[in-house]
């Protein structure tokens, strides 16, 4: 019998013809919108008058370009304004579930659909946004498109594509204490580049990832993009299927066994052949930090920054105003952002609020709590850790994409460093002039309270 | 989508690595609802200081170098899946990007916008950008039907590959949709002949 990979199982079962030399007509069980990249698509269709084929799979959220503060009020930014009224009103016309503003399920997309059950494994999913990647932690086909395809879904259920080649990114070992999920992605785009994973989806596989949550392995499978790579995939096991049991709109009773018998199935053959394969040890990984501007720029805390004689290299340290072969050791920081699709979820602020509980952040440190959803939100509170932040000096705020991407007003100032959980280090991500160094929560936790780059792995008690 | 099959242009070198779609268009320029105007804010915060005043070093400032062709370093286009990236680029006038690698989503987004990505070996574009960084005025001839990019008058030529359906879309300015909506009755009996337990519709 033919050796199958996850990746092989979802995506054939979802091929519901082939163009002869062409591409592939996949079917998209999901479909997640957000205010930025999705009323382009509704007006083309209206303009073509083609209705939206299946409203019921598609689930609508505002997030992007949200306010953190006063969300109850009016947005002031009249352009904001408009694009989610927008959204409101094509999600009326068209009976699209929305969770807008005030709703108790509005978040970041990508933190949602998992807390409330709509991601499951087995299915494709799709949305206006490349971190989608982030549900293939459920052994879910999920990918990034762009707003002509969120069109050609809305019309269809349906994208025509080329399958991708298939890669196998394993880790094996023991992670040193401090090692979060955080820096094991970091440290393999470190290791094999940003576009390593161009024109493939990935599998992550190893007892790393076996014995990862599932906010961890939604960690990974969101930075897959940051490595080229579409959407990257773990397989689902009884981790998944614990954290699926009783959420909102996930099966339950007969339904769920009979789901989960058939989740069962999915996992990679063995022997199945991949297009490229990648080892890692776990033991090399290292808490991890980002000195440049693409996420593949990192190094372990305590290393130094490469030295290359490359224009895009240089052209890059010139703008974080680092210099080659020296230590980011003891540089000072006035921001800190915890918060992102990344690393907005529960887990995320546990572990910082642990290492925060009873300390101080540094005076001169704006840090940022964004919690990802409502739910997430709710629950900080209730478990306590507002309490610890705030007692902290940290600014918790309400959910959104936030300073990840700076659409709203939570911009870092031009020239500032901004140590941050979120996934791109791009020039001006953060704001103008913004220098991001990208971090785990609890790289990120330890830097507010010290106001500094520390070797976080001598604090840890 | 307009048709696309040859190009005759002068190009415009930007050698930079990994140029990634928040170069291309700041998020702080997504939040209007239609797709025209993007081409003002194209690599807005290379283009252009804080209080408007363009940057004189950026090429798109330098007077010498103009074309419907942007000869860019590997990687272009990585990150945020954005359309508003290749509606920036046309909108301004770009046809072509070349480079020796592009990233999945935008490359997609490209052919979707009928702005066409050729992907050239890393000599090439070595090359090509050489000559046109040194003589602005030096034409690139592109043929999509034949496959081929060329520098003009010097015989330096590469053919590229793009995926049969996408070329035949661009030459004739169809889109996916209409495809799509065409096969919609393969699409509803895929949906009814699904086995139960693959049927994760909630």
């Amino acid at each position: 019998m033919e050796k199958k990979t996850l990746f092989d199982k979802v995506w054939d079962s979802h091929v519901v013809s082939e163009v002869p030399n062409g591409p592939q007509i996949l079917y998209i069980d999901k479909h997640l919108i957000h205010e930025v990249t999705s009323p382009q698509a509704f007006a083309e269709l209206e303009e073509r008058q083609i209705p939206i084929f299946r409203p019921k799979q598609i689930v609508a959220t505002a997030d992007h370009n949200v306010p953190t503060k006063n969300q109850h009020l009016p947005i002031k930014d009249l352009l904001s304004k408009n694009q989610l009224e927008q959204l409101t009103k094509n999600c009326e016309k068209n009976n699209i579930t929305l969770y807008d503003l005030g709703h108790q399920y509005q978040g970041i997309v990508h933190v949602i659909a998992p807390e409330l059950g709509i991601t499951l494994p087995g299915m494709t999913m799709v949305c206006g946004d490349s971190h989608t990647s982030t549900h293939g932690a459920f052994g879910t086909i999920a990918f990034g498109i762009g707003t002509s395809q969120v069109a050609q879904v809305f019309a269809s259920q349906c994208l025509l594509l080329n399958k991708p080649k298939s890669l196998r990114v394993s880790v094996n070992g023991q992670l040193a204490k401090g090692v979060t999920p955080k820096d094991v992605i970091l440290y393999i785009i470190s290791k094999i580049g940003t576009n390593a994973g161009t024109g493939y989806f990935c599998e992550y596989a190893g007892n790393v990832f076996q014995e990862m949550s599932m906010e961890g392995r939604m960690t990974v499978c969101n930075m897959s993009i940051e490595m080229g790579a579409r959407g990257g995939m773990i397989a689902p096991d009884d981790i998944t299927f614990e954290y699926i049991k009783g959420r909102t709109f996930a099966p339950k009773g007969n339904e769920l066994e009979e789901k989960i018998a058939y989740w069962k199935t999915l996992p990679t053959d063995e022997g199945a052949v991949f297009d490229k394969e990648y080892a890692f040890d776990a033991a090399d990984i290292a808490p991890m930090i980002t000195y440049g501007t693409n996420p593949g720029m990192g190094i372990k805390i305590n290393d130094r920054i490469p030295v290359l004689e490359d224009e895009s290299f240089t052209k890059a340290l010139d703008y974080m105003g680092f210099r080659k072969g020296e230590s980011l050791l003891e540089k000072p920081i006035n921001y800190v952002f915890i918060g992102s699709c990344t690393n907005s979820r529960i887990e995320d602020f546990r572990i910082a609020a642990q290492y925060i509980n009873g300390k101080q952040k540094a005076a001169h440190v704006n840090a940022l709590i964004v919690p990802g959803s409502q739910q997430v939100a709710k629950q900080i509170q209730e478990e306590g850790l507002t309490a610890i932040f705030e007692k902290a000096g940290f600014e918790i705020r309400q959910p959104g994409c936030s300073a990840c991407l700076a659409m709203n007003d939570d911009k870092i100032p031009a020239g500032e460093y901004c140590v941050s959980t979120s996934n791109r280090n791009f020039e001006g991500r953060q704001g103008q002039g913004a220098r991001t160094l990208l971090s785990s929560p609890l790289v990120a936790a330890a830097i507010a309270v010290e106001g500094k780059i520390i070797d976080i792995t001598k604090h840890l008690n | 989508m307009e048709k696309f099959t040859t190009l005759y242009s002068k190009a415009v070198p930007l050698p930079v690595e990994n140029i990634d779609t928040d170069q291309i268009i700041p998020a702080r320029f997504l939040k209007v609802t239609n797709k025209v105007g993007f081409g003002n804010n194209l690599f807005r915060d290379w283009r252009f200081h804080e209080n408007n005043e363009p940057i004189t070093s950026f090429v798109l400032n330098n007077p010498k170098y103009s074309g419907k062709i942007l000869v860019t370093g590997d990687n272009f286009g990585c990150g945020s899946s954005r359309e508003h990236a290749a509606w920036a680029l046309t909108d301004y006038g770009f046809k072509v990007i070349v480079s020796s690698y592009f990233a999945d989503i935008f490359k997609g987004n490209a052919l979707n916008n009928g702005l066409l990505p050729i992907q050239v070996s890393p000599s090439f574009l070595k090359e090509v950008l050489t000559l046109i960084t040194q003589d602005p005025e030096t034409e690139l001839v592109v043929d999509l039907e034949q496959q081929t990019i060329a520098v003009k008058d010097i015989g330096l030529q590469e053919t590229f590959e793009i995926d049969a359906y996408k070329k035949l879309c661009l030459i004739n300015g169809y889109d996916d949709i209409d495809f799509l909506v065409s096969n919609t009755d393969k699409i509803e009996a895929f949906e009814a002949n699904r086995n139960k337990t693959q049927s994760i519709v909630i």
